[in-house]
């Protein structure tokens, strides 16, 4: 993968966004930049004191984007680790088992699919309240049927094939055959999907945000700092650029790191 | 006397599937002594892979099933056994070579992590062990030790062929079944191969049975011979019995069927008609309606072995004297 320019600067957004997140207490520290009111500091632009400025609470803006990092970048991995957790088990089950079961659960994620995705995320929130737990089950369970479909269709393909059948030939059992031979070959898809899918649920997140009922104020969280900002979009333009603009560069960079992942598990563009 | 490997007696194996049931093996026997080599022959659809899948009990259920029959292999009935203990006879005992080498090997695992897989099951050696193992295997079937890192696309169709021979052999097994093994070959190489089997079969003293439909393979590589026909060993011999005195009318059509170098045709002697559909075999002999020689008889009567000496045997109602030739 190394070879792929694209996917290591993906990588290495990503890592710089990590590295922000982690030392975000080092850079800004939360309780006397990030989250307190100046209002004397109101709207300001950019500056060689705030960086990005300043939002309508005179807030450093640059400070709640690292502060916001590690909400979004830790909804983003969680949710789609539950939704692979799931989804995934439920796919294999699925198609292992075929049938019946296979029919029950995929008409259950046919019913999930057919409800909008943020529909569902929104009404599993209200349902159990806001909080960064709930934000994180709630986009998990929204995109659990994608990975189920995935998981599904590239596990059924792959256990009919010879390859299968000569591992059972030479004395495998179920647990070699499923852990060494069919989970490395269906993988690929899934950690494809998983990438992109942090992307989508860092995208919900703000949206959930956006509309009030992802991270509640005054913890930062990019799509709520959109939200914020929108009202003063025509005389403080840098509130609502900034956090945008760091939404865009992370899931351009989750997007290329997955289309270099596509390429590096697959080992006939292995050199 | 030689040591009896394998009998099998009486196997039947059906399909049973919702347009019907597919009767693909109808009470087959076979019998091969240690180190011996059989020849499975037969057209497509005549039940010669599933034979093979019902004797490492691999005949995927559902649809299939094993209805009757033993397979007794070094004194054990197989169909008997659970499963557990089959899993330590495959692979280590008994080992299959199947037909495409193309899709035979995992294609994320490299060729040398695949060996080492069979040999770390049956064997229990360390990782390390059982690379290096795997590296001297690599070597018997003449691909280099240090291509063990590599993954099967790196190999060529005849190359990925002979991994597939040394993960079948890395366990010394008493016998292999070769289906069709270079079907999915070229000529240049399915010679190639076929030494190669030939070879370490005698090197190893491994008992096997080849599963093809090309009687030049057999006389290549095979001791005896068994003719296949919907289902059921029509006729069964030595090679040079099959070869120089082929008794059942199947048989025979099927070397009138080989061009003779000789002799300018202009037309290729094949048997007329086609397999019959196995959901719905004809009543009496299964051949009758394709057969040159039948009779009214042939269309009631289920033909008997009937035993002409020397180990050929032949299911045809001529040799049992009821109908004349």
């Amino acid at each position: 993968m190394a070879k792929n320019k694209m996917a290591m600067a993906g990588l290495g957004i990503l890592l710089i966004l990590i590295l922000l997140a982690i030392f975000a207490d080092v850079i800004a520290p939360y309780e006397e930049v990030a989250i307190k009111q100046n209002l004397a500091m109101r709207l300001k632009g950019p500056s060689a004191e705030h960086w990005l400025g300043t939002d309508e609470f005179g807030r450093d803006i640059f400070a709640r984007i690292i502060h916001g990092a590690r909400v979004s970048l830790k909804v983003g991995i969680v949710a789609v680790g539950i939704s692979i957790l799931i989804g995934g088990s439920l796919g294999a089950v699925a198609a292992y088992y075929g049938g019946k079961v296979d029919n029950f659960i995929m008409r259950f994620m046919d019913i999930l699919l057919a409800v909008p995705s943020i529909l569902l995320a929104i009404a599993i929130v209200s349902a159990l309240g806001s909080s960064l737990f709930n934000l994180m089950l709630a986009i998990g369970i929204a995109s659990v049927p994608s990975y189920a479909r995935i998981v599904i269709a590239s596990v059924l393909s792959i256990k009919d094939q010879e390859f299968i059948e000569a591992a059972r030939a030479i004395g495998a059992n179920d647990f070699i055959i499923i852990t060494r031979h069919i989970i490395p070959n269906a993988l690929a898809p899934v950690i494809v999907q998983g990438t992109l899918g942090v992307a989508g649920a860092i995208l919900s997140t703000a949206g959930l945000s956006f509309i009030g009922l992802g991270i509640q104020p005054p913890a930062p969280e990019w799509g709520s700092m959109l939200a914020g900002g929108r009202a003063y979009l025509r005389d403080a333009w840098h509130v609502t650029t900034f956090p945008g603009l760091v939404i865009m560069i992370t899931i351009l960079a989750l997007n290329l790191l997955g289309d270099g992942l596509r390429d590096a598990l697959d080992p006939k563009l292995k050199q | 006397m030689k040591e009896k490997l394998l009998d099998i007696k009486n196997l039947t194996i059906h399909y049973i599937t919702d347009d019907g049931v597919v009767k693909a093996v109808n009470g087959i026997d076979i019998e091969l002594n240690k180190g011996e080599t059989l020849g499975l022959v037969g057209e497509t659809g005549a039940g010669k892979t599933t034979t093979a899948l019902g004797i490492m009990r691999l005949v995927p259920n559902p649809p299939g099933k094993i209805l009757s029959g033993e397979i007794n292999f070094e004194g054990n009935d197989l169909l008997k056994l659970p499963e557990g203990e089959m899993r330590k006879i495959r692979g280590n005992k008994i080992s299959m070579i199947f037909q495409d080498p193309m899709t035979s090997l995992n294609p994320v695992m490299t060729v040398g992590e695949q060996l080492a897989e069979v040999i770390q099951i049956h064997e229990g050696l360390s990782n390390e062990e059982a690379i290096e193992k795997a590296k001297k295997m690599l070597e018997l079937v003449g691909i280099p030790g240090a291509r063990h890192t590599d993954y099967p696309h790196q190999f060529s169709g005849g190359m990925k062929q002979r991994v597939v021979i040394a993960i079948a052999l890395a366990c010394n097994p008493q016998l292999l079944i070769a289906d069709e093994p270079t079907t999915a070959l070229d000529v240049t190489i399915q010679a190639q191969v076929l030494d190669l089997m030939k070879r370490l079969k005698e090197e190893f003293n491994t008992a096997m049975i080849l599963i093809t439909h090309d009687l030049g393979v057999v006389a290549e590589v095979c001791d005896k011979v068994a003719i296949m026909y919907a289902g059921e060993i029509v006729e069964s011999a030595s090679l040079e019995d099959l070869f120089e005195n082929p008794k059942h009318p199947y048989t025979l059509g099927l070397f009138g069927s080989i061009p003779n170098l000789e002799e300018e045709v202009e037309r290729l002697n094949p048997i007329k008609g086609l397999m019959p559909d196995p959901t719905n075999l004809p009543s009496g002999c299964p051949f009758h309606p394709r057969c040159p020689k039948a009779k009214d008889l042939c269309k009631i009567q289920v033909p008997k072995t009937t035993d002409l000496g020397n180990g050929h045997k032949v299911r045809c109602l001529i040799y049992e004297g009821l109908v004349e030739a």
